[in-house]
């Protein structure tokens, strides 16, 4: 698969003693949507903000597009809003859209194909600082499909909408992720990302987690929550299995999670031998939003 | 470089405030003409200023120039907002995340600054040539296009303003703020050297050309010196003086290329330091 943007042990410090990026690595694949995860100020942005060629990195190496062309250049196929939307206010939505039109070098004809797209289309002749919040951030992914670009970058895009901007701009990301572009998305909606993305990259305090696949990330952790009469006896039984890695006590249910995947059923005769009869057996993956409140735990 | 003018002209034009400004500056600039109607009385001498040989070829150059260089101070409004205004509206970082290298983005701003000054001088240059034809006394060929090394000083002269101008709109990031440095660099120039030349060196006339050879280096004082005042140039006043004081003050009047060079080279270190600030800075 192509290969879109490749980051290695990228490092920021800013003045000299804010390490806000340290050592990330990943690699994002044309077709694939990711999404970026982490607290407030674990360096999401300023990792962004580096490959868009507006932070200057303090060491490492960020290659986009196989290293075919030098980054502005690459810049010019990709389609990016960083935090919030920036245009001129006093210029029509439109006018804003043609400006960068001439920017990224494409023909003017789009402007009101991307307008239709995030139904700003009516209103393309009043001036950007009349827009509401959630009309502003849709201009803003109005203007950054303006080139058709091979990867979409949106950092935060709900940031501050109201449930319904939310769900405004949800629906467009789903469109465009349909329409096989790929997608980098930074936000703290978990379950936003759960439901978006394919791949996660996980980073606090600049440092990266974990990278992969959202689907492995919820499978690894699959635990069982079990209910029995005697709660010790089961307890002991548990801690003689040697798939077993801890025994957690939780609203009357013990949870138990593993160092290697068993089958419900396994476990279920297993205990059965030990003469234990269970009145609530169910195997569960973390969510996302558990998984990351596990990862970034300090 | 078509491409960065028309994204830099669509910025500036559909803002209403710079759209003013350069309207009201061109229209300043046309209102030189409205000298020549200036009639006023010494006792019981009439003067009408056109008939003082200021029109005069090719005195008019100097005269214009001069003139029409008090007026830049508009433009500089417009160039320092229009840098500002790309870190208040946070497009700066935008343009470039669209696509804009960072050296485009300097060079697009230098291309306006250009455009500023070849336009000004244009404009002064056919309207000194009607002004001119209309008031001189002498009309010939040589004589009218002689003398034209003010128009050039007149370009330099803008372009390393306008390029200080953009400089501090980089290095400030806030119109007004910059504006206001403008006017400390340009005290602090002057208070300098006053406490160079009076207070260090005495003021004595054995070390009195060191302080004047030194603020000549200085951006602004070199920006300035490139045309000197026309007024006592003017035969006018020049039979003035010599009624009054009975000695001729011999003066320079002439445009030098040291000058123009050690204004351009300002100009030359203000957008380079522009694009070095412009590539270190974490926007």
């Amino acid at each position: 698969m192509e290969t879109i943007l490749k980051i290695t042990n990228l490092n920021k410090i800013f003045n000299k003693h804010l390490h806000a990026v340290k050592n990330v690595s990943f690699e994002i694949k044309k077709g694939n949507v990711y999404g970026i995860l982490g607290p407030n100020g674990s360096g999401k942005s300023t990792t962004l903000g580096i490959v868009l060629n507006v932070v200057n990195k303090t060491s490492g190496d960020f290659e986009w597009f196989g290293g075919k062309s030098n980054t502005h250049n690459a810049l010019k196929k990709v389609g990016a809003i960083i935090e919030r939307p920036n245009f001129y206010p006093y210029m029509t939505a439109k006018e804003n859209l043609e400006l960068v039109c001439k920017i990224k070098g494409t023909s003017l004809s789009k402007v009101d194909e991307k307008l239709e797209l995030v139904g700003l289309l009516e209103r393309k002749n009043d001036k950007f600082r009349t827009y509401s919040l959630g009309m502003k951030q849709r201009l803003a992914i109005a203007s950054a499909l303006l080139n058709d670009p091979e990867i979409l970058i949106l950092d935060e895009p709900t940031n501050g909408l109201d449930p319904q901007g939310i769900r405004q701009i949800r629906d467009i990301i789903r469109i465009i992720a349909s329409q096989g572009t790929t997608i980098l998305l930074a936000s703290h909606l978990l379950d936003e990302v759960e439901k978006v993305c394919s791949h996660v990259v996980v980073l606090r305090k600049g440092e990266m987690l974990y990278q992969g696949s959202v689907h492995d990330m919820i499978e690894n952790n699959s635990f069982f929550e079990l209910k029995s009469d005697d709660k010790e006896q089961l307890k002991l039984a548990l801690q003689n299995h040697p798939s077993i890695e801890k025994i957690e006590e939780e609203e009357g249910k013990v949870l138990v999670y593993l160092k290697q995947d068993i089958a419900a059923k396994d476990l279920n005769s297993y205990l059965f031998e030990q003469k234990i009869v269970l009145e609530h057996l169910v195997k569960r993956k973390n969510s996302l939003e558990e998984q990351f409140l596990e990862l970034t735990k300090n | 470089m078509k491409r960065l003018l028309s994204i830099e002209f669509q910025k500036i034009w559909k803002n209403k405030a710079s759209r003013v400004l350069l309207l009201a500056y061109f229209v300043l600039l046309s209102f030189i003409a409205l000298i020549a109607s200036i009639k006023f009385s010494i006792g019981t001498f009439e003067i009408r200023i056109a008939d003082q040989g200021i029109f005069n070829f090719p005195y008019i150059w100097h005269f214009n120039t001069y003139i029409a260089s008090l007026f830049k101070i508009f433009l500089a409004i417009v160039i320092v907002s229009m840098m500002a205004n790309e870190y208040t509206y946070g497009t700066l970082k935008q343009n470039l995340i669209d696509g804009l290298s960072k050296k485009e983005f300097i060079l697009s701003k230098f291309l306006v600054v250009g455009t500023f000054a070849v336009a000004s001088t244009l404009f002064v240059f056919v309207m000194s040539l009607i002004l001119g034809y209309s008031f001189s006394s002498y009309n010939e060929m040589g004589i009218v296009f002689s003398d034209l090394e003010y128009l050039l000083a007149f370009f330099v002269k803008l372009t390393a303003f306008f390029s200080f101008c953009l400089f501090l709109g980089i290095l400030v990031k806030r119109s007004a703020f910059a504006l206001g440095f403008l006017f400390i660099w340009f005290i602090g120039e002057n208070i300098f050297y006053w406490l160079v030349k009076f207070v260090i060196l005495g003021g004595d006339d054995k070390h009195k050309n060191f302080g004047d050879t030194m603020i000549r280096y200085f951006p602004m004082e070199s920006m300035s010196n490139l045309i000197k005042e026309p007024f006592t140039r003017l035969s006018a006043i020049k039979t003035i003086e010599t009624t009054i004081g009975g000695a001729k003050v011999a003066k320079d009047y002439s445009v030098h290329f040291s000058e123009i060079s050690i204004a351009l080279l300002w100009a030359f270190i203000f957008i380079l330091t522009s694009y070095y600030i412009l590539k270190k800075r974490d926007l």
